[in-house]
């Protein structure tokens, strides 16, 4: 891992989860399945975009070195990038899609929670902002997991097998590290361990409400935070920073 | 530059530049602009700062309401000023006050109908929530059609009574 001080590393690892996600979900305009959920993606991946540049940007005037959010999604290799890696996942079906967004959503609605009384006033005021447009994002992902999993019984298994192939992700982003448990402390972060239970509520009610079968916890896959990422991440990265390394500086 | 414009003055020309996206009501109707006011520099000159905060944290259009909002300023003749842009508190759709919902509603997007500080920030599914009246028509027999419509701050329904779609300024 970079030595990073723990408040840049905070900032980096909530400006990446929102912007690996975004760049994921923006691959499907113009490709959604119909097109109000083609709408809803992109705004959905908007939102996070919106949100991830708010968090590079302040990363960067917390890391003092003149990096601007451009410098941080364009110009950092693949282990540099510390999001989980629940959101690098490929789209693949609109099962797999929705599984990984409500699986991120319920997270995220309940880090921002926390983060909205952080005792850094920027942290606290993006968060505050973020938060309600994520509670948008969960309502909506749940409906989908709902509409799907008590769906066709074709819809059904799709939707149980995405949740089932994507809970091996879900670890990593209960484990507290040596940031998360530093800034907890100074009443900046907050801990991720304890979220795990309303985590766990939402996303079972929904489940159950959906009909489908709750996982079970077996082996979970960390590394993510580390920088050390699944192959679909490379291709990803890619395919986002090619047009910004080809003509550095250039302005359009 | 010109004598230094009264603040009334200078709302009264933000409140002629229209949202980019929902022309009929302007940024200051929409709650956009924060504040405008004059700080003394370090130099002891007085220097115009207006506040802006946009709606959605990934709005397209906040890049675009900048420059007009600088526009406006320039065609007044005023260019020393600063605009800056704050989070906190963040934007809700409460902000947006009783005559620019009218307009909203006259230009065929229903309006936000409850209070987002009221309703608060749950993500438990929305079973109850008040019917959302059609634009057009004013029936309360309506129906959502996606949760995202045009832009971020909008929803899509559609009219049961009158069967036209329309745009719906969530309550956020």
């Amino acid at each position: 891992m970079i030595a990073t001080e723990p408040l840049v590393a905070l900032l980096l690892r909530l400006g990446d989860n929102a912007l690996i996600l975004g760049q994921r979900l923006g691959e499907l305009a113009g490709k959604g399945p119909i097109v109000e959920e083609d709408l809803a993606m992109s705004n959905v991946s908007l939102d996070l975009l919106g949100q991830a540049r708010a968090w590079l940007t302040y990363a960067g005037t917390c890391e003092g070195r003149g990096r601007d959010e451009d410098a941080f999604a364009f110009f950092r290799a693949p282990h540099e990038f510390t999001n989980v890696l629940l959101v690098e996942q490929p789209n693949g079906s609109y099962a797999e899609t929705i599984a990984r967004q409500f699986l991120f959503d319920t997270w995220h609605f309940y880090v921002l929670q926390g983060l909205a009384s952080s005792s850094d006033p920027h942290i606290a005021g993006i968060a505050s902002k973020a938060v309600r447009e994520v509670a948008y994002h969960v309502r909506r992902s749940s409906d989908w997991v709902i509409r799907l999993g008590d769906g066709t019984e074709e819809s059904h298994a799709r939707m149980q097998r995405a949740i089932d192939d994507l809970w091996t992700y879900t670890g990593e982003l209960f484990a507290d590290d040596a940031v998360d448990t530093e800034l907890a402390e100074r009443g900046i972060g907050v801990l991720l361990a304890p979220l795990q239970a309303p985590w766990r509520a939402h996303v079972g009610s929904t489940m159950t409400e959906a009909t489908l079968a709750m996982p079970a916890d077996g082996f979970m896959r960390t590394d993510g935070k580390r920088g050390v990422h699944s192959e679909a991440f490379g291709y990803l990265l890619a395919e986002m920073q090619s047009v910004r390394r080809s003509i550095p500086g250039d302005r359009w | 530059m010109v004598a230094a414009p009264p603040i009334d003055e200078v709302w009264a020309w933000l409140a002629d530049v229209p949202d980019p996206e929902i022309p009929i009501v302007s940024v200051v109707d929409l709650g956009i602009v924060r504040d405008v006011r004059y700080e003394r520099e370090a130099s002891g000159e007085e220097r115009l700062h207006v506040t802006i905060t946009p709606t959605y944290s990934g709005c397209p259009a906040t890049t675009m309401i900048r420059a007009n909002i600088e526009t406006a300023l320039h065609e007044h003749n005023v260019t020393e000023y600063a605009l800056d842009i704050t989070l906190t508190p963040p934007w809700s759709s409460d902000w947006i006050g009783a005559a620019a919902r009218e307009k909203l509603r006259s230009y065929g997007i229903a309006p936000p109908q409850e209070r987002a500080s009221t309703r608060g920030i749950s993500i438990a599914r929305e079973t109850a929530s008040a019917a959302i009246a059609c634009p057009r028509c004013a029936s309360v027999a309506t129906s959502l059609v996606s949760a995202f419509g045009s832009t971020p701050c909008k929803a899509l329904y559609r009219c049961n009574a009158c069967l036209e779609p329309f745009d719906h300024f969530k309550c956020h």
